[in-house]
């Protein structure tokens, strides 16, 4: 297992760095782009934990569909190439760093509160059982979450079509 | 648990596999458009025009690799990278023969699906950082265009994993052996024909080739690039091809397998096998270039969401009946 210690150590420092670079740096396009190599590392890792399914979703709805979708918004919009100044925000500063670091207190509370120091050793989920028993135990929740889904899309739907609506038929 | 090997024959693998389904369809593809429109293609070089690919890959070596002056430099050269990332990523799950594949996973479909995302992410950072209207627009068309035809495809997918009851490529073709006709024929015909037009569309050829439209944005995404960066995209569009042609041939077609040949020797005309299902495909679309004029913006996205979706979700629910029925 020594390999696959230094390897997720590289990882976990990779994902650190970039992770900085999406907040630090000052043009739109190059966070969301540090944020996509951030969720591909974290879908790394959760390969190297033998959560294939987990790391799969990520790329599939993180990286395919959400950056994606970001990046279209941004770019539909207004992207200025090069620096933008007005992403630089220094009066919340403090108060970022505050939030930052108590989640940081808060997870790490619960994780050496949770595992101590016991080794847990997975042997890999498949994805057959994870299929059953999401339909089988977790089934209202799972019903539970498709509903609220549900209604999000409606919402979405009814969003963008009250325009048409307002517009006078004889001004088109 | 990590086996060096075994990375480097899977590499090795998809390199062969990849580079050599880029060339044969780079031939297929010119050879096809001279054939559909009785003019001369290539002839000269090499073998009646054979080899010209070869020619093509020294051309664009020659040439300058030029990085404009206002470009997003780093955006600029690495967007190439994630769409040939993407398309190599595809090559490893598809099953060549039983044992000759990069890596059979459980997760095969599922993985193809995740993957074959990735390459809309080159394509909208190229079109962005080329500081140039029509890479702009071209980028963003080309997004629009992937974003909607993506659903169309995870979809029609769908229905063949409840058909097969497995995610796994391999899985998938022994199904199909088992059940002793290709999924195309037995209840997944309209999948496969969903499951075409949408590739098609992934793939940006004619008639859904908006982002290039060359006669309105010059060549969209691609305006700014020269050189090596170019021959990238080039060639990963005909790998992306190759690629979703041998899909399509794997999960409605019965990818490797053939019927009345002796399954012991499956290893031998496997490849062949699916290489023949791949290229018949690959030919159906050059017929499709050369028939169709290009679509407009709306015209596509119009079938996109209000035909192949609710097609593909009929499929689902059909599919699912007859599962539950028989």
């Amino acid at each position: 297992m020594e390999a696959l210690d230094i390897i997720s150590y590289f990882l976990l420092l990779g994902l650190l760095l970039v992770s900085v670079k999406v907040v630090t740096t000052s043009n739109v396009i190059h966070a969301a782009i540090s944020l996509v190599f951030t969720l591909a590392i974290t879908a790394a890792t959760f390969l190297l934990l033998s959560a294939e399914f987990v790391a799969l979703v990520i790329v599939l709805v993180y990286i395919g569909a959400v950056i994606v979708l970001f990046l279209f918004g941004i770019m539909i919009t207004r992207a200025p190439l090069g620096q933008n100044a007005e992403l630089d925000n220094d009066k919340n500063k403090s108060l970022a760093l505050v939030v930052s670091l108590s989640i940081f207190v808060i997870f790490s509370y619960v994780m050496f509160n949770t595992f101590d120091s016991q080794i847990i050793v997975t042997t890999g989920t498949s994805t057959e059982l994870l299929g059953e028993i999401l339909l089988s135990r977790f089934v209202f929740p799972f019903e539970v979450v498709s509903f609220v889904l549900l209604a999000a899309l409606i919402g979405g739907i009814t969003l963008a079509r009250q325009d048409n609506a307002l517009v006078d038929e004889n001004q088109i | 648990m990590i086996d060096g090997s075994q990375i480097l024959v899977t590499a090795g693998i998809v390199l062969a596999f990849a580079l050599n389904g880029a060339v044969i369809f780079t031939i297929l593809d010119v050879k096809g458009a001279s054939w559909m429109q009785r003019r001369p293609g290539p002839l000269h070089v090499g073998l009646r025009g054979f080899i010209f690919p070869l020619a093509e890959i020294i051309k664009f070596f020659q040439k300058e690799d030029i990085t404009p002056t206002n470009v997003d430099a780093p955006v600029f050269k690495w967007a190439p990278a994630y769409v040939l990332a993407s398309v190599f990523g595809l090559f490893v799950v598809v099953p060549i023969s039983p044992t000759l594949v990069g890596s059979d996973l459980d997760l095969g479909v599922f993985y193809l699906l995740a993957i074959s995302s990735l390459s809309t992410l080159g394509v909208l950072t190229a079109g962005w950082s080329s500081a140039n209207k029509y890479s702009l627009m071209g980028g963003i068309r080309a997004a629009g265009q992937l974003i909607a035809y993506e659903l169309p495809l995870i979809l029609a997918v769908v229905g063949v994993v409840i058909q097969a009851e497995t995610m796994s490529l391999v899985g998938i073709v022994e199904k199909q052996i088992e059940f002793g006709l290709p999924f195309a024929l037995s209840g997944q015909g309209l999948a496969f024909l969903i499951f075409m037009i949408a590739a098609t569309a992934e793939m940006m050829r004619v008639p859904f080739d908006m982002p290039i439209g060359e006669s309105e944005l010059v060549s969209g995404f691609l305006t700014e690039y020269s050189g090596v960066r170019f021959l990238i995209f080039y060639i990963a569009e005909y790998m992306n091809m190759f690629v979703l042609c041998a899909v399509a041939s794997t999960l409605f077609l019965g990818g490797y397998h053939v019927p009345l040949l002796p399954p012991e020797w499956v290893n031998f005309y496997g490849p062949v096998v699916l290489i023949t299902k791949t290229v018949l495909l690959g030919f159906i679309l050059v017929l499709v270039r050369w028939s169709f004029p290009r679509f407009r913006e709306d015209q596509l996205q119009n079938l996109a969401w209000k035909v192949l979706i609710p097609l593909s979700l009929l499929n689902i629910l059909i599919t699912s009946i007859m599962k539950v029925v028989f």
